[in-house]
């Protein structure tokens, strides 16, 4: 579903990602942990090029996205992606929020988009709050609305960086309960996180990344039980 | 006292009344509210225009609207407004009134253009991000996502430019129109008063401000209406 073949990417002299190399297959549930600056939410960027790489190539669908000829707006359609400051747009409602990419890019019609949009918050347990505007939700709801936003795209994919992140510990839960839920559906998930027992318990593969490269590579048991690499050691020794 | 009122009546008869002087002030007001009104509408068109010239990645671009906010902010309006008028449009046949509003709308674009290019950085990078992330394009997500908000941001520095421009519209005597100033400039010559018709003109310009303060912030209101929580 993803290739990603050597994949650089640098700010100016910085150089990020050193050779990324990774295939996500359909139905996966990855989650790529690693210490703050060790590249993965670039990484997670690259994969439906808000960054674009330096060097290297990511095929989706076996369509090469890296490519300039390539038109990203029909790519990123088939990618949601949730953000970590939830970047709600803040003048429209909720409802408005997740029906707008859809109408405008003529997948639906209005009322198809309201339909499907009625029915994501309902799965999202927010239905009450479709006429709302974001800044009168709390962080957990402004979340579980961005990827009510997202689905409603019918994504392929779905990315999430860091999505609880922002929000305060009492949150995090409603969040990670949609995400759980999503990935039982079947979706196939990239999630950058700091949520450990969240990874141990709905990652179908753990990636271990750390100073721009993948330094581990497993099943949740394998990285977090048996890790191989001295730095994974290290790193789940202070966050677990 | 009673000698006091009835001299501040005849003077008031003397430069209102009297040949019908209220009617250069009424026609100075037409003037006025023409010259600001294109001028207005010009000047947005040509700050949004320039202010993507700014926000523009193209270098040629840039620098047009770098040059074009430099020139414009470091003359004064009236030296622009006379160039325009005795220069450009020397020998153009066009009315007066609108050759005016055009060096205004000139005038006004700079300062506009500024206005837009900040409400436009001021919006999080996040939220094209988003956009752009659903699949939009960078157009689609200027025009829904990034400009609507920039203008809830900006609108009461636009509106503080609208005041700004339509008293500046007072030099227009300078090219002969007869507007609310030179009306009562003339006045003042005409009968030798100077308090009367200056604080008339005063009042005049104040009371066209209010209004135009007051319908503004009903238009604010509504824009707010996001931000209720």
């Amino acid at each position: 579903m993803i290739k990603v073949k050597n994949l650089h990417k640098k700010f100016d002299e910085l150089e990020v990602l050193k050779g990324i190399d990774e295939h996500i297959r359909p139905g996966e549930v990855v989650v790529v942990i690693g210490p703050s600056g060790s590249g993965k939410s670039t990484f997670l960027r690259c994969l439906n090029q808000l960054e674009t790489a330096t060097e290297g190539e990511i095929y989706v669908d076996d369509e090469l996205i890296t490519d300039p000829k390539c038109d990203v707006n029909k790519v990123r359609q088939k990618m949601g992606m949730v953000f970590q400051q939830f970047n709600l747009f803040p003048h429209l409602t909720i409802l408005e929020n997740i029906t707008l990419a859809p109408v405008m890019l003529k997948k639906m019609t209005k009322d198809q988009a309201k339909e499907k949009a009625m029915e994501l918050l309902r799965r999202v347990g927010l239905e009450e709050k479709a006429e709302a505007y974001p800044v009168q939700l709390s962080g957990g709801q402004k979340q579980r609305v961005a990827i009510a936003r997202a689905l409603a795209m019918n994504p392929e994919i779905m990315l999430f960086d860091e999505p609880t992140s922002a929000l305060d510990p009492e949150m995090v839960g409603e969040v990670l309960d949609v995400m759980k839920d999503l990935a039982e559906s079947g979706m196939t998930m990239v999630i950058v996180t700091h949520e450990m027992g969240f990874a141990r318990e709905v990652a179908s593969r753990v990636i271990f990344m750390d100073q721009g490269i993948i330094m581990e590579n497993g099943t949740p048991e394998e990285v977090f039980t048996n890790p191989k690499n001295e730095r994974t050691k290290l790193f789940l020794s202070k966050v677990l | 006292m009673n000698s006091w009122t009835a001299d501040m009546a005849d003077t008031f008869a003397r430069c209102f009344i009297r040949e019908d002087r209220y009617k250069l002030l009424i026609s100075g007001i037409g003037v006025t509210i023409k010259v600001s009104i294109v001028a207005v509408i010009l000047g947005i068109l040509i700050g949004f225009l320039i202010a993507l010239c700014n926000l523009s990645k193209n270098k040629f671009l840039r620098a047009i609207g770098k040059i074009y906010t430099d020139i414009i902010r470091g003359t004064p309006s009236v030296t622009q407004l006379m160039i325009i008028y005795f220069v450009i449009f020397a020998t153009v046949d066009i009315e007066k009134w609108i050759i005016a509003a055009i060096a205004f709308g000139i005038n006004s674009g700079a300062y506009v253009s500024e206005i837009i290019r900040a409400g436009i950085l001021s919006i999080d990078k996040g939220q094209t991000e988003a956009g752009r992330s659903l699949g939009l394009n960078a157009y689609q997500t200027m025009t829904r996502i990034v400009i609507p908000q920039a203008l809830k941001n900006i609108f009461p520095a636009l509106c503080n430019e609208f005041i700004v421009l339509i008293k500046e519209t007072a030099i227009v005597g300078y090219v002969g129109l007869m507007d609310i100033q030179k009306a009562g400039d003339f006045i003042k010559s005409a009968t030798y008063e100077a308090f009367m018709p200056l604080i008339g003109t005063a009042i005049i310009y104040y009371v066209l401000i209010k209004v135009l303060t007051l319908i503004l912030g009903v238009f604010e209101n509504k824009l707010r209406k996001s931000d209720i929580r």
